[in-house]
């Protein structure tokens, strides 16, 4: 059994802060992780390891400073890594990302179809929870999405997909692409012998050549989407504001009255 | 405006013959004393250019090229017109979001005009006349029907055939569905099936006359809103060359308009050849006990402020008094002291309440997205310059620990 796991190295958005003066993102000394749910995928493909002798491949797509990230997943158990990297890639939407990723794919398997693909649910930084599914399509697999407990044999898996009507759980026979969650599992740390094996290791790194990508499919020129203006997020202003701070009771009592006066205080 | 080809002035010589080569009348030759012999240039029209490269090859002088290879795209992007939402329905019930984006298709229909029309898609097997009774009520022209038993659970890689086939068949302008456990899934696939772009979890949509910069040809296009980088920001997207133009946008983001029972429409019943499931659903597990904080018009929320997960007591006990329910910001989720279904904001819930009352929240923009339609906000924090106070209708800085055990007394002692 084969798995191959996708995973993104992401920026720590929730340290991400803005320039109050020139309302830009203050880029500097945010810290690159691995998308936080990038590290269930990994440990159920590790799991899957542990119990079915399953063959676990790492794969990420960005610049050559993400190879840090496959670097973690090594020395926590995976197998072998594959950096997805080049200036052409730049710029990728979800459906130029998802062609690539999926090319790399092929080029891992040597062209056969993988047996299970993981992703986490979504990407922080992102949060569009639209490349594994574009990936299950360009590699024509079938797609589970929100998972939250996988139990699998070679040929078939069980399970619990999380959807808004409560949660279903599916059966099905691999191949397949997965998204997971959160609540999958816990991940695990990595051994100090494994990351010795790791800083050891070689990685192979694919350009859009070693992939023989179509150049109009890839990076910005193979993006539908364009991104048109940013701008600032819109505020409303501002009502009426009461500084309380020496007087906490003056505080508790404007909010009473305003409940009151907006009818909003049960009779 | 850019022209997709360049005329070269040191190579052309005048002769006129792109201008007869030219199918779309985009040549022209204009007078340039001095220039040649004849005094004479050839221009382009960009917006009549259709880059077909006729011209390219009719010029002996070679004096004309091609300015950019083909741009990756859809062909024949102007066959595709309409504007569809795609109808979640469970069980024969249309899901709330799907009456949101109607209200928000006949804004975008009016704003494209020429004759679209808005159309709502309906999977399902044996579905209620009611369903599209009421999204015709809802403002939809035309209902694409698919009734099929392999469609009575949803199965993502089904759904993606159908809607697939649907777009293949009759060609949408736009195409939008909720953002919704069920949309999010098939619909990413359904984008990368028909190649093209989709934006996920739009808070802004409208459609404007908008110039393509890779043509330079005057287009109207669907302007796609949503917050950015981590939500720090907000991005327009726009999907010039492919179509449809494909996005999500998350519950309770737009408005329902109230419902027209007299309204007429036409129900089309699709017969699909549809694949055959790929995974087989056992069984649906419902929790008794799931909190929807989505459907409640009080919200008392609390963030990092908070401290610690006990802190919390304090917000149910005032939740309990105002006859509302307790949310929370992402920090409180990464923290482990509330569940995720609390959560409000991009990775969270959004929510439209009458009053959202929330203490120690700062208000990063993910979550002022998620509270955009809240009737009416209050905020308490210790920070007099947190973006919260920006929208809160009533900002009160201070202590949170001092500020809310008093507001509990005085709620108490009415």
């Amino acid at each position: 059994m084969h798995v191959i796991v996708c995973i993104k190295q992401v920026p720590d958005t929730t340290n991400v802060r803005i320039n109050p003066k020139t309302n830009t993102l203050m880029r500097e000394g945010v810290e690159s992780i691995i998308n936080p749910f990038d590290e269930y995928a990994l440990e159920e493909g590790l799991r899957l390891k542990d119990m079915t002798g399953a063959k676990v491949s790492v794969v990420t797509m960005g610049p050559p400073q993400a190879a840090v990230v496959l670097r973690e997943a090594m020395a926590r158990g995976a197998d072998d890594a594959y950096l997805v990297s080049s200036r052409a890639f730049g710029g990728a939407d979800t459906l130029a990302t998802s062609y690539t990723l999926s090319m790399a794919i092929r080029k891992i398997c040597g062209g056969r179809t993988p047996d299970l693909v993981l992703f986490g649910k979504q990407a922080i930084d992102g949060d569009t929870a639209q490349v594994g599914p574009g990936v299950s399509e360009f590699l024509d697999v079938p797609l589970v999405t929100y998972v939250k407990s996988l139990k699998a044999d070679k040929s078939s898996y069980q399970v619990t997909s999380v959807m808004d009507d409560g949660e279903h759980v599916v059966t099905g026979s691999f191949p397949c692409v997965m998204t997971v969650l959160k609540e999958a599992t816990t991940p695990r740390f990595a051994p100090l012998a494994g990351w010795r094996k790791a800083a050891k290791a070689e990685i192979a790194a694919f350009d859009e050549k070693a992939l023989a990508a179509d150049p109009i499919r890839i990076g910005l020129t193979g993006s539908p989407t364009k991104v048109v203006t940013i701008f600032p997020p819109p505020t409303k202003g501002g009502g009426e504001k009461v500084d309380a701070r020496t007087d906490a009771a003056a505080g508790a009592q404007a909010i009473a009255d305003f409940l009151q006066k907006k009818g909003l205080v049960k009779a | 405006m850019s022209a997709p080809i360049f005329i070269d002035p040191k190579l052309c010589k005048g002769c006129g013959k792109c201008v007869k080569g030219c199918g779309f009348g985009a040549l022209k030759m204009v007078d340039a004393p001095g220039a040649n012999k004849p005094g004479k240039l050839a221009e382009v029209d960009a917006a009549a250019c259709k880059a077909c490269n006729a011209c390219v090859t009719a010029c002996p002088f070679k004096a004309i090229a091609e300015v950019k290879q083909k741009i990756y795209g859809t062909e024949h992007i102007e066959d595709y017109k309409d504007i569809w939402v795609f109808a979640e329905q469970n069980g024969g019930r249309v899901a709330e979001v799907a009456y949101e984006l109607l209200a928000k298709g006949v804004e975008l229909k009016n704003q494209r005009g020429q004759g679209a029309k808005l159309a709502a898609v309906l999977l399902g097997s044996q579905l209620p006349k009611a369903a599209e009774d009421s999204l015709i009520a809802a403002g939809a022209d035309v209902v694409y029907k698919v009734d099929d038993p392999s469609l009575a659970d949803y199965e993502a890689n089904v759904y993606v055939d159908a809607v697939s086939q649907l777009i293949v068949k009759h060609r949408p302008e736009v195409v939008l569905a909720g953002a919704t456990a069920v949309g999010r899934a098939f619909f990413a696939r359904v984008a990368v099936k028909v190649r093209t772009g989709l934006t996920a979890d739009c808070t802004m949509l409208k459609i404007e006359e908008t110039e393509n910069k890779d043509t330079g040809a005057l287009q109207m296009l669907l302007h796609q809103t949503r917050p950015a980088f981590g939500g720090n920001i907000m991005a327009t997207i726009m999907t010039p060359n492919h179509r449809p133009q494909m996005a999500t946008v998350r519950p309770k983001v737009f408005k329902k308009a109230p419902a027209d029972p007299k309204r007429k429409g036409q129900v089309l019943a699709e017969a699909l050849k549809l694949i055959a499931p790929k995974t087989k659903l056992v069984k649906v597990v419902k929790d008794p006990a799931a909190i929807d904080i989505t459907a409640h018009d009080i919200l008392v929320a609390g963030g990092r402020g908070l401290k610690k997960e006990e802190n919390f007591k304090l917000l149910f006990r005032l939740a309990e008094l105002l006859g509302g329910e307790v949310a929370c910001s992402r920090a409180c989720v990464d923290a482990g002291w509330c569940s995720v279904t609390r959560q409000v904001g991009q990775t969270g819930k959004t929510v439209a309440p009458k009053l959202y009352l929330c203490f120690g929240i700062s208000g990063a923009i993910q979550h002022l997205e998620g509270i955009r339609g809240a009737d009416t906000i209050v905020a308490v924090n210790s920070d007099p310059n947190a973006p919260i106070f920006g929208v809160a209708d009533l900002g009160i800085v201070g202590d949170l620990f001092e500020i809310l055990p008093l507001l509990v007394k005085e709620l108490e002692s009415k």
